[in-house]
C-alpha cells in the first residue's frame, strides 16, 4: 500500500469520523443541541482528529524506524568490512530498486524477480535496461542481500498499511465511545490545536539544531582526518582529490574579509548619507520616490548582481583601471566583487540607518537648532552621536551579510586562494570554496569534501557572533529612547 | 556652535567670514547627501540597464527557411513507414539533408564561394534532431520535399544581433566571412529572419555547442514546483507559528529560545541552508539530488523567518478591542483568534508571504549545493511524482549559463534574468496592490 493510498484512506476515515461524532453527540442530547457542552461540529472535529492524528504519528514513526531496522538486518548479511559497509548497502538498495522498477515496467515477472536465475552479468544488463547502472556485476552475497531487502521492504510496506489503519480505526472508535453530551469536546480540540501551534513554532529551533548538528557531525569527521591546527592556521589552500591537500583557511578568510571591507567602504558612506538626507532634509515628494527606488536594490536577487559583476563591472575595471595601471589582467577581482556587493548593501545600510535616525527624539534636534547650530552641525554633533550605537549595529549586520554572500563572489571574485594586498587580483572566499567543494562529484569520506562543512561551521559561527552583537547593540539603543 | 567670535562684526546684514564658512559647510553636507542618493539610483539604473541591454536580444532568434528533400532510400529503406524501424536513421543521416537543402537555396541565389562544410555549419546542430522528430511524427512526408524552418547557428544569430562582425569572423574558427555573406544573401531573399523566439521560454536547456536552442522550460517548471512546495509548507507553518508566538505564548524559556532562533535564522547566510539541505535531506533522509522537493524544503526553511516576522507584525496591528469583543460574547481564545483576528490580519499575511516567495524565487546559493546545477533536458513529470524528478531552477540555470564558454550564453543568461525580474515585479506588484486594497487603519 503506497503512502498516498494510506493517506487517502485515513482522510476518508476522519471524514466519516466527523459525521459520526456529530451525529452521536446530537443523538446523546436527544436531538436538542442546546444541552450539549460544545457545538456539534466540535464533537465532529474531535472524532475526526482522533482518526487522523494517531495514524499520522504511526506513519511517521514507521517511516523513520523501519528503514533503519531493515538496513541493519540486511547489512548483517553482507560479508564486508566496516569501511565499505555503506557502499555495499547502497549497491544492495540500487539493485533492489532496479528490480522493483523492472517489475513495474513488466520486464520480468514478480516471481522471477525474487529468484533471479542468471549470471551476474545478465542481472547487470537487466538493471541497465531500467536505467540503474552498476559499477560492477553484483556477487551472490549482494544479490541475496538485495532479495532479502526487497522481501523485508515489501513486508514492511504491508504491515505499515495495516498498523496505520488499525491505529486510525481504534482511535476513532475510542473517540466515539467518549462522545457524549457532557463531554468537553471544544476544549479537547483546542488543546490539540494549541499543541500543533507549538509544534510549528518550534520548527525554527529544530532548524537551528539541524544546521548546527549536521555541520558539527561532518566537521568532526573532517577534523578526524585533518589536523584542526593546520586548518585554522594554515596559509596555503591547495585541495587535491588524490590526497596530500593543504587546507588552510587563512587565505579564504583574508579574501572574505578584504572583499567585505571594500564593499562596506562603498556601502556605508553612500547608505548613511542617503539615509541622513532622506530623514533630515528630503521633502515628502523626493522621499516617496527615492526611498522605494533604493529599496528595489534590496529586492534584486544576488544572481543578478553576480551577472552584473561578471559581464559589466569586471571587464570595465580590467580595461580602464587594472590593465592601464599595471595592476593585473583579471576581470574577476576583489574590487569587482567588492563594488558590486557594496551596491547590494546600500539599501541595507540606508533603510536601517533611516529607521535609527528617525528614532532620535525631535526635541534633541530642536534644542540644537534653537542654540543657533546649522542643520548639518545639528546632524553631525547631536543626531549622529545619539544614533551611533544603532548605526554601528546596522554596519555590523551589513558586514555579516557581506561575509555570507555567495553568488556575487562566486561570479565576481575568482577561484584562486591568495594572500595578497592587490585589490585588482582575483581572490576567493569561504563561500566560494563551500560551493566548489560540494558541487560536482563528491565523495563524503574525503577531507577535500568534508572541509566544506568545517568552512560552513566557521562561517556560521562568524556571522552568528556578528548578528548577536549587532542585535544586542540595536536593542540596547532602542531602549534608550523608548 | 563654536566659541563666540571675538572679531567685531559690524552689521548683522553682512555675513562675516565664519558664517559664510558655516553656510558653505551646510551646503556641502546637503550636496553629499543628495550625491549619495543619486549614486544609489545610478547604480540601480546601471544594473537594470546593463541587464536589459545584454538580454533583450535573447528573446529573438534567427531562423532559416529550407526546402528539405526527404529521400526514402536514406530514411526508410524498408518502405513500411513504421516509426519504430525509421528510428534507425539517426540525426547523422538527417543533417546532410538539411545541408543539401540550404546548398540548393544558396546556389539559386548565386552564392557559390562557400564550402559544403561551412553551409552545414550555418544550421544549428539541434535542427537535425528537430527534423528527425518531425519526420518520425509524420512518416508519410518521406519522399516529398517539405519547407522546414530551422534555427541558425549561434554565430550567425550573433551576426544579426551585432555580436559577430566580419572582422571577428576572420579570427573565429567557428564562423567565416563567407558564411556571413551567405546569411546576408539569404536575408535579402527572405529565407532568413530574426524574430521572437517562443522556444526560449519553453525549450529545455541545450548543450554547450548549441546556445541557439537553449531555453528556460525546465527551469521555469522547476522553479514553479519549488514555489508550490514553499507555499504549501511555509504559509501554514509560518502562520501557525506566528499565531502561537503572538497570541498564546507565555513568556518562558522555550518561547525566548524560539524568538532568538527566528531572528538569528533570518540573518544566517543562505548557503548554510544549502549545507543543511545536503546533509539532512539528501545524505541523511535519502531524498534524490536535483529534485524540486528538496529545493522547496530548503527554501521553506529559509523563508519561514520572513513569513513569521510579517505575520506577527500584521497580527499585532489588529487592535485588542477585537479580541476583547469576541471573548466578551463567549468565544474561546482559539475562536477569537481564528474567527476574528486571523481574517483581519490576512491581507498583511498574504503580502508577507508573497514577498517571502519572491525572495525564495531569486535564491541561488543553497540550490547549487543540493545538485540543481545538473544539466537537465527532461521535463519533470506532473506533480506529485514530478517533485522527485531532476529539474533546475531559474536562478541556477542563469548561473549555469554564465559558466559556459560561448558568449551567446551570456545573452541568454541576461534574457533569463529579465524573465526572473518580471516574475519578481509581478509578485511584488500583487503584494503592493493587496496592501493598498485591503490594508486597514484602526
Amino acid at each position: 500500500m503506497s503512502v498516498l493510498w494510506i493517506f487517502i484512506a485515513v482522510l476518508g476515515l476522519s471524514l466519516v469520523g466527523f459525521f459520526a461524532g456529530r451525529t452521536r453527540a446530537i443523538a446523546s442530547g436527544g436531538g436538542d443541541i442546546r444541552v450539549l457542552h460544545s457545538l456539534p461540529k466540535h464533537y465532529g472535529a474531535f472524532v475526526s482528529t482522533a482518526a487522523l492524528l494517531p495514524a499520522v504519528i504511526v506513519l511517521a514513526l514507521w517511516s523513520v524506524l523501519s528503514p533503519a531496522m531493515i538496513n541493519s538486518s540486511v547489512a548483517s548479511l553482507l560479508p564486508t568490512s566496516e569501511t565499505s559497509a555503506d557502499l555495499a548497502l547502497n549497491d544492495v538498495k540500487r539493485i533492489a530498486n532496479g528490480l522493483d522498477q523492472a517489475v513495474a515496467q513488466g520486464r520480468i515477472s514478480k516471481d522471477a524477480s525474487y529468484n533471479f536465475e542468471g549470471t551476474p552479468e545478465e542481472i547487470a544488463k537487466q538493471l541497465g535496461a531500467v536505467g540503474i547502472a552498476l559499477g560492477s556485476a553484483p556477487d551472490t552475497a549482494t544479490m541475496d542481500a538485495a532479495e532479502s531487502y526487497r522481501a523485508k521492504a515489501e513486508k514492511s510496506r504491508f504491515w505499515r498499511g495495516v498498523a496505520v489503519l488499525a491505529a486510525s480505526v481504534f482511535a476513532l472508535l475510542l473517540a466515539l465511545r467518549v462522545t457524549d453530551k457532557e463531554f468537553r469536546a471544544r476544549n479537547t480540540v483546542e488543546r490539540v490545536v494549541k499543541g500543533l501551534l507549538i509544534l510549528s513554532a518550534s520548527i525554527a529551533v529544530f532548524t537551528t539544531i539541524g544546521i548546527v548538528a549536521s555541520m558539527l557531525f561532518e566537521s568532526r569527521n573532517f577534523f578526524a582526518q585533518y589536523p584542526a591546527l593546520q586548518f585554522f592556521f594554515g596559509t596555503n589552500w591547495a585541495p587535491n582529490f588524490r590526497g596530500g591537500s593543504d587546507l588552510g583557511i587563512l587565505p579564504l578568510l583574508w579574501g572574505t574579509l578584504y572583499i567585505s571591507f571594500i564593499a562596506l567602504i562603498f556601502a556605508v558612506p553612500i547608505g548613511l548619507f542617503a539615509a541622513i538626507y532622506m530623514s533630515e532634509y528630503a521633502g515628502p515628494k523626493l522621499r516617496a520616490v527615492a526611498k522605494p527606488m533604493i529599496e528595489v536594490l534590496a529586492g534584486i536577487p544576488t544572481i543578478v548582481y553576480g551577472l552584473f559583476a561578471l559581464v559589466t563591472v569586471g571587464p570595465l575595471l580590467r580595461d580602464y583601471f587594472a590593465q592601464p595601471l599595471g595592476f593585473g589582467e583579471s576581470a574577476s577581482s576583489v574590487m569587482t566583487a567588492g563594488i558590486v556587493m557594496g551596491i547590494m548593501l546600500i539599501p541595507f545600510v540606508s533603510s536601517l540607518s533611516d529607521d535609527i535616525l528617525n528614532a532620535v527624539p525631535q526635541t534633541m534636534r530642536d534644542a540644537s537648532l534653537g542654540l543657533g547650530a546649522t542643520q548639518s552641525e545639528t546632524i553631525k554633533q547631536v543626531v549622529l552621536p545619539a544614533a551611533l550605537p544603532g548605526i554601528v549595529g546596522a554596519v555590523l549586520l551589513a558586514a555579516s551579510r557581506a561575509i555570507g554572500e555567495t553568488m556575487i563572489v562566486v561570479m565576481g571574485a575568482g577561484a584562486a586562494a591568495k594572500l595578497s594586498l592587490n585589490p585588482f587580483e582575483a581572490m576567493t572566499t569561504v563561500t566560494v570554496k563551500i560551493v566548489s567543494q560540494l558541487t560536482g562529484d563528491t565523495d563524503f569520506a574525503s577531507p577535500e569534501t568534508l572541509v566544506a562543512f568545517a568552512l560552513g561551521l566557521t562561517l556560521f559561527a562568524f556571522t552568528l557572533c556578528l548578528n548577536v552583537l549587532a542585535l544586542y547593540i540595536v536593542r540596547k539603543y532602542r531602549e534608550q529612547y523608548e | 556652535m563654536t566659541a563666540p567670535s571675538t572679531a567685531a562684526s559690524t552689521s548683522i546684514m553682512v555675513a562675516d567670514a565664519r558664517t559664510l564658512k558655516r553656510n558653505a559647510a551646510e551646503k556641502r553636507f546637503r550636496a553629499y547627501g543628495l550625491a549619495a542618493i543619486f549614486a544609489g539610483l545610478l547604480a540601480l539604473v546601471l544594473l537594470v540597464g546593463s541587464i536589459l541591454n545584454n538580454g533583450a536580444s535573447a528573446f529573438k532568434q534567427t531562423f532559416i527557411q529550407i526546402d528539405v528533400t526527404l529521400p526514402e532510400s536514406k530514411l526508410d529503406k524498408s518502405g513500411v513507414r513504421d516509426p519504430e524501424v525509421m528510428k534507425k536513421a539517426t540525426t547523422v543521416t538527417y543533417a546532410p539533408l538539411l545541408r543539401d537543402g540550404l546548398m540548393a537555396k544558396l546556389d539559386e541565389l548565386g552564392v557559390t564561394d562557400i564550402e559544403k562544410k561551412e553551409v552545414g555549419n550555418m544550421i544549428s546542430k539541434e535542427a537535425a534532431a528537430q527534423l528527425r522528430n518531425h519526420v518520425l511524427a509524420n512518416p508519410n512526408l518521406i519522399g516529398q520535399t517539405i519547407p522546414f524552418e530551422v534555427l541558425a547557428n549561434g554565430r550567425i544569430d550573433g551576426f544579426f544581433k551585432g555580436r559577430v562582425d566580419f572582422a571577428s569572423a576572420e579570427l573565429d574558427k567557428n564562423v567565416s566571412p563567407a558564411q556571413l555573406n551567405a546569411a546576408l544573401a539569404l536575408e535579402d531573399a527572405g529565407s532568413l529572419e530574426t524574430r521572437f523566439n517562443l522556444g526560449f521560454l519553453t525549450a529545455p536547456d541545450a548543450s554547450d555547442q548549441r546556445p541557439e536552442a537553449a531555453g528556460l522550460g525546465v527551469a521555469i517548471l522547476g522553479s514553479l514546483y519549488m514555489m508550490g512546495v514553499v507555499l504549501l509548507l511555509a504559509l501554514p507553518i509560518g502562520v501557525t507559528a506566528s499565531i502561537y508566538l503572538e497570541e498564546f505564548a507565555p513568556t518562558n524559556r522555550w518561547t525566548d529560545l524560539i524568538e532568538v532562533n527566528i531572528s538569528n535564522l533570518a540573518a544566517v547566510p543562505s548557503i548554510v541552508f544549502g549545507i543543511l539541505g545536503l546533509a539532512i535531506f539528501i545524505n541523511f533522509a535519502g531524498l534524490p539530488q536535483s529534485a524540486p522537493i528538496v529545493g522547496g524544503l530548503v527554501l521553506t526553511l529559509m523563508t519561514l523567518p520572513t513569513i513569521i516576522i510579517a505575520t506577527r507584525a500584521s497580527l499585532k496591528s489588529v487592535p485588542p478591542s477585537i479580541r476583547d469583543a469576541a471573548l466578551g460574547v463567549g468565544a474561546s481564545k482559539m475562536q477569537a483568534v481564528f474567527h476574528h483576528v486571523l481574517p483581519l490580519a490576512a491581507p498583511g499575511i498574504l503580502t508577507g508571504t508573497i514577498i517571502g516567495l519572491a525572495q525564495a524565487l531569486g535564491e541561488t546559493a543553497p540550490l547549487l549545493l543540493i545538485g540543481m546545477v545538473a544539466f537537465v533536458r527532461e521535463y519533470p513529470a506532473g506533480p506529485p511524482e514530478g517533485l522527485f524528478d531532476p529539474a533546475t531552477a531559474l536562478p541556477v540555470q542563469i548561473y549555469n549559463w554564465t559558466q559556459r564558454a560561448d558568449p551567446a550564453f551570456v545573452e541568454r543568461a541576461s534574457g533569463a534574468i529579465i524573465i526572473l525580474l518580471l516574475f519578481l515585479i509581478v509578485m511584488n506588484a500583487i503584494a503592493v496592490m493587496l496592501r493598498r486594497r485591503f490594508e486597514r487603519r484602526w
